[in-house]
């Protein structure tokens, strides 16, 4: 398929279709509003079902059902609206379901503003519901990767039965690049035996909901299925890691203007490095691996706390300097990232 | 890569002027991105994008080093002239913009009566069209012949096509070339 020029939301709900999503249920709120409105018109041309429910918690509920239904169902959100989809995600990972869950993430805390930011970290990676469960969050940082990890969220949700996160932001929604949509495929709505397809005569009794509790095997099954994604889904980017002295650690918008950074850098002989994670969970710990002359780490992140500064550390095992750099207010800049990280450097090379 | 910022009166077609822009690059193989005005904007305001092409990674959306400044109105120079790099280019719609204005003495100013050109040919809505055809003939982001084909091609692919807007666009050109 030729390029076109997409919006990253629109982008996005075009490759939800072509992985064979055929029901979508959401609510309006600035910065996702474009993945609605768009599938408002398009869902019906591709004969699938539209709904723009009465709430963001009416939406993931019914993206449940269509999910226990077998097929593929979609709902997005941002800020606010995506913390009234937590109950949902967690009956979603409580029940086995396979679902994918959007959230555009804005700034700030309670209602926030619509501006750019990055500040959902915490609530993405470690299951911002209640219990004991997480998700796979995949993390776009072009309007190609919001078309290409849509898709891919689709398998990866039905590979685990589990809901898949889309960690996108308000500038990877609202820009405009050139993109090729990912082949439409079909999805066959009774593919799967564990899906609800009405109860003949004769057929067992099929439920879904949690009712593993009294299964002896429940708890080993649960961690078998994060070890496995663990250990299969680590997704990232490493550009000039293998020899850098200071690696930076940036997704999504902001990993755009790290990448430019470490060209500036390394032009200018600072031995700097990016890693991008793909994944935000699982957190690709292996490319920490290849950051062997590292002797400190910086992310780079539009939050205030420095929500990915505990991944890294983790990664590392703790054993070198991690600072966080960024603002809510704006997008940084390359060059600012770049004077940070040598300033950086140099403080850690002093032993400071 | 070129930055650039297009922005005029909300119904100018400033962010068509963006999205022809980065379909004119984009059919040149190059990366393009735009990036629309992000915050409440009411009707009748102003109204701008960022737009970017490059060779290379694109990596920030946001321009803040500009090679161009497509301007439509006055209130578009007030807000952006100072972003505009030294020896880059302002296109000023003469129309509407006063004529003893005064701008920074260390960017290219191209002024053209875009308005009046448009309603002379009897396109009221290529204003921005003729001020394209001014862009390429002041700055070297794409020849005029090129920009003429893919304005053509970027309405063909919405299935409109519209001869006045390649006159609009002519006549832009040679109000700078003469």
């Amino acid at each position: 398929m030729a390029k076109v020029l997409m919006k990253g939301n629109e982008a996005l709900a075009e490759a939800a279709l072509a992985a064979g999503c055929r029901f979508y249920a959401g609510y309006p709120i600035t910065p996702q509003t474009e993945i609605l409105e768009y599938l408002s018109w398009r869902m019906d041309e591709v004969g699938g079902v539209f709904i723009q429910a009465e709430s963001e918690l009416a939406g993931v509920n019914m993206v449940m059902g269509a999910s226990a239904a077998g097929a593929r169902a979609l709902t997005t959100s941002a800020g606010p609206g995506f913390t009234l989809k937590q109950e949902g995600i967690s009956y979603l990972a409580a029940s086995d379901l396979p679902a994918v869950i959007v959230d555009v993430m804005r700034i700030g805390s309670g209602l926030g503003d619509i501006a750019q930011g990055q500040g959902d970290y915490w609530q993405l990676t470690r299951g911002g519901g209640h219990g004991d469960y997480r998700t796979i969050v995949l993390a776009p940082a072009s309007v190609q990767e919001n078309a290409d990890l849509a898709a891919l969220a689709f398998d990866l949700a039905e590979k685990y039965r589990h809901p898949v996160l889309i960690a996108s932001d308000a500038a990877i929604g609202q820009m405009i690049e050139a993109v090729e949509i990912p082949e439409f495929r079909e999805h066959d709505i009774n593919k799967y035996d564990w899906s609800i397809k009405g109860c003949k005569d004769g057929d067992k009794h099929k439920k879904i909901q949690n009712v593993y509790y009294d299964d002896p095997n429940y708890e080993t099954y649960l961690s078998d299925k994060y070890a496995q994604m663990e250990a299969e889904e680590q997704r990232y980017e490493s550009i000039d890691v293998e020899d850098a002295e200071i690696v930076l650690v940036a997704y999504g918008v902001s990993s755009r203007m790290a990448t430019e950074a470490v060209e500036m850098g390394r032009e200018a002989g600072v031995k700097i490095g990016l890693i991008r994670p793909i994944t935000l969970y699982p957190f690709p710990v292996n490319a920490f691996e290849e950051a062997k002359e590292a002797k400190a780490f910086m992310t780079v992140e539009m939050n205030i706390l420095g929500q990915m500064v505990d991944d890294v550390k983790l990664a590392t095992g703790g054993s070198k300097p991690v600072k966080k750099f960024g603002s809510i207010f704006a997008l940084p800049e390359s060059e600012d990232i770049l004077a940070s990280a040598k300033e950086f450097l140099d403080t850690v090379k002093e032993g400071k | 890569m070129a930055e650039i910022i297009c922005a005029g009166f909300g119904g100018q077609g400033v962010l068509t002027t963006g999205m022809m822009l980065i379909d004119a690059g984009m059919e040149q193989g190059k990366n393009v991105l735009f990036y629309p005005s992000y915050g409440s904007e009411m009707r009748g305001g102003t109204a701008n994008c960022s737009v970017k092409i490059s060779d290379k990674r694109i990596a920030s959306p946001v321009c803040k080093h500009l090679d161009i400044l497509f301007t439509l109105n006055a209130p578009a120079i007030d807000k952006f002239e100072d972003r505009v790099k030294p020896g880059g280019l302002l296109l000023v719609n003469s129309s509407i913009v006063p004529e003893d204005r005064k701008y920074r003495d260390d960017i290219k100013v191209v002024k053209v009566p875009a308005t009046e050109i448009a309603y002379e040919l009897e396109n009221p809505r290529g204003v921005n069209i003729v001020m394209l055809g001014a862009m390429a003939a002041s700055s070297d982001l794409f020849t005029a012949d090129y920009l003429e084909s893919a304005i053509d091609n970027f309405f063909a692919k919405k299935g409109k096509n519209n001869p006045k807007n390649a006159l609009c666009f002519r006549k832009g050109v040679e109000a700078v070339n003469g």
